[in-house]
């Protein structure tokens, strides 16, 4: 046995010798991150891999091949599309579609007013509603949105942040209606403030403020809704934004972190919110730096939550995620390739061990989707599930030199990045210093660059390129009436309701957020009384303060 | 010698994609130009108002949103009334062709690039349609 490793390094060395005199092709040998990669791996690259300590079983202890014993044999990943657009009614027409096709839980996409709690008919909204998301204005659309839709069957994603506790309250309030308990209701709200700052930058509030409202959420959640997942940490956006998939990896999970301190910090017991972190990652086109990096971060989170947080409960050590595939990897030249790059990051998603999937319509880079593109991205994971059979083994790419010596790569450039932050004073102080932003920047940079100068080649736009391409697909057009139309019914409700309660569950608000109580309970009463979301985050605002972010490029 | 060109990269609308005009914002400097970025959020009043003040020949306007039928025509419409309609505007987002062909031919904006443009390609065009 122990002659093995000396017999391969002689071999290799021999091998070494002869392959060096052959020609390699001119092309930048590196991970689309620009991580150099070797062109062999061998048993001496993962030597000091030790099984039991770095990989375990699927559903055990570090979780590296997984977080379920059984994975995709006991239930295939849930088949996630993100949708909204226009008005809850058109939107509630295209969930039913989708159930009807076979997709297994919702994802909501609201529009911009509603990401940066401005209500339809503000003037900041102007030309915005309904344009890439739902408008959500009051209870009242909340309660169109999931019409005929039993909260207690579904599990709903809604990609809210800044003013996720009004989305979310909106949300259990539908289901009150319903007649379905909170602590039936199950799905997942994004509510990750920490990469607005980095990355997406929808954010409303200053930092510590919403950090208080996530920690409520933590704690009311734990309470009275148990099944929800709370918060989203997300690494899409910062990928999305240009990084690296390490820098992906290290933010995110930097962020993840922040949350766990910041509830510890508030009071609660790391297991009573912990199991309920979930993660969003990015699949992007490169397909084994993708499966690594999914199998690292189930390692870290693991080992953190467990050795430095003191997490008991074996649900608090697990790294549970939804994966997208990546937005910034398709082109609006000849889209139907786009189909194809899809195909192949859901691949990597899956073998990575996801839970959730999304997989893009090709033509997301030019509008919202069409009926028809959504199908075929539908079709996609189906394809995958049950045709090539990559769900039959749980995490069949252990035990490949690469696969494993680049997971323990990731692994250790995370780790560097996490030291350099805690130098720094932490995530907020990161924020605060523009760390994350510009090392994000200078990556997008270098890509494009990179694109530029063809020492990267993207099928279609810089090589390949059909000359005289007209492009023949159908796109998504959202009628500029819907703008009109959604402030009409707006101001119906703001006249027929009861703005007496209105103004006392707003003003009972405006206290409890200067004060140190948990503020959900006071949301979901205005939220009852319909209150608009505008309204809402209009008295938070007058409370909390404007966050601003000073430009730099 | 010939002054550098001034360009404000603006991001009007709600929504917070900057990755684009970051990029466009250096590559414009790395290209010899004054290049200032107004930063997320920003109105068309404000953008127009940056404009002015700074004196620039080029506003280049990033928009994700889909709000570009309204937010393109605004800016335009505003910098003529504060007569100020020789700083040439541009633009860059994911704009279906249709409606780039409307706000071309309407006069809204001289030229819009759209995803897949190299970044040289956008700086050779500000170079030759701006007279220094």
């Amino acid at each position: 046995m122990n002659d093995q490793p000396k017999g391969i390094k002689e071999g290799l060395e021999k091998w070494r010798e002869c392959r060096c005199q052959m020609k390699d092709r001119d092309f930048r040998f590196e991970t689309v991150s620009g991580m150099e990669v070797k062109d062999l791996y061998t048993p001496l690259d993962i030597e000091d891999l030790d099984y039991e300590r770095d990989l375990g079983f699927p559903g055990e202890y570090p979780f590296t091949r997984g977080v379920y014993r059984n994975m995709y044999r006991g239930r295939l990943w849930t088949m996630r599309q993100f949708a909204g657009f226009a008005t809850a009614k058109e939107s509630n027409k295209r969930y039913k579609y989708l159930l009807e096709k076979g997709q297994t839980g919702l994802s909501v996409a609201f529009d911009m007013p509603t990401i940066m709690g401005y209500d339809s008919d503000h003037p900041r909204s102007l030309g915005e509603v309904g344009r890439v998301g739902v408008a959500i204005d009051s209870l009242q659309d909340m309660e169109t949105l999931f019409d005929g839709i039993p909260l207690d069957k579904v599990s709903t994603s809604m990609t809210i942040n800044a003013p996720a506790a009004v989305i979310w309250c909106m949300y259990i309030a539908t289901g009150e209606k319903q007649g379905v308990r909170p602590e039936k209701l199950t799905g997942t709200i994004q509510n990750d403030i920490l990469k607005e700052y980095i990355a997406q930058k929808s954010w409303i509030f200053p930092p510590e403020p919403s950090m208080r409202l996530i920690t409520d959420i933590f704690a009311y959640a734990s309470r009275h809704v148990p099944k929800w997942n709370t918060i989203s940490i997300s690494g899409y956006h910062i990928r999305e934004a240009g990084s690296t998939a390490v820098q992906e990896l290290a933010f995110t999970l930097a962020d993840g972190f922040a949350y766990v301190e910041a509830g510890i910090k508030a009071g609660l017991n790391v297991d009573d919110f912990a199991p309920r972190l979930s993660f969003f990652f990015n699949a992007h086109i490169d397909f084994f730096e993708e499966i690594a990096k999914y199998r690292a971060a189930r390692r870290i989170w693991a080992r953190r939550m467990k050795e430095k947080y003191g997490a008991k409960d074996p649900r608090s050590w697990l790294l549970r995620f939804h994966t997208q595939t990546a937005g910034c990897s398709l082109t609006a030249q000849q889209p139907e390739n786009n189909i194809v790059r899809t195909a192949y990051e859901a691949l990597a998603a899956v073998l990575g061990g996801t839970q959730s999937l999304h997989t893009n319509s090709m033509d997301e880079v030019l509008a919202l989707p069409t009926e028809k593109a959504v199908q075929i991205a539908l079709r996609t994971q189906q394809i995958l599930a049950y045709e090539t059979g990559v769900a039959n083994v749980i995490d069949p790419l252990a035990g490949s030199y690469y696969v494993e010596a680049l997971t323990n790569k990731m692994e250790e450039e995370a780790e560097k990045y996490f030291e350099e932050i805690e130098k720094r004073g932490g995530v907020l102080a990161c924020i605060e210093q523009n760390f994350f932003q510009q090392e994000i920047a200078d990556a997008a940079y270098r890509y494009q660059r990179a694109l530029d100068s063809k020492q990267r080649i993207l099928v279609g736009v810089n090589e390949f390129v059909n000359p005289d391409e007209k492009l023949e697909i159908e796109i998504l057009k959202i009628d500029p009436k819907i703008e009109q139309e959604q402030v009409a019914r707006l101001q119906k409700l703001r006249r027929e309701r009861d703005n007496i309660r209105v103004r006392e569950t707003l003003e009972a608000l405006r206290r409890a957020c200067e004060g140190t109580e948990n503020v959900i309970p006071y949301i979901l009463d205005c939220v009852r009384a319909y209150a608009t979301e505008g309204e809402i985050i209009q008295v938070m605002r007058e409370v909390f303060g404007e966050y601003k972010e000073k430009p730099t490029f | 010698m010939a002054r550098k060109i001034r360009v404000l990269v603006a991001k009007p609308g709600l929504d917070g994609h900057d990755r684009g005009a970051r990029v466009i914002a250096r590559a414009l400097r790395d290209a010899g130009m004054e290049v200032i970025y107004t930063g997320l959020h920003q109105t068309p009043e404000q953008i127009v108002e940056a404009a002015i003040q700074e004196d620039v020949d080029v506003v280049g306007l990033s928009i994700l949103s889909g709000a570009h039928m309204t937010l393109i025509p605004r800016v335009t419409q505003l910098l003529r009334e504060n007569g100020a309609d020789d700083i040439i505007v541009i633009g860059g987002g994911t704009i279906p062709e249709d409606d780039i062909r409307a706000l071309k031919e309407g006069g809204w904006v001289k030229e819009l690039f759209t995803p897949g443009t190299p970044l040289e390609a956008i700086a050779e065009w500000i170079q030759s349609n701006v007279k220094v």
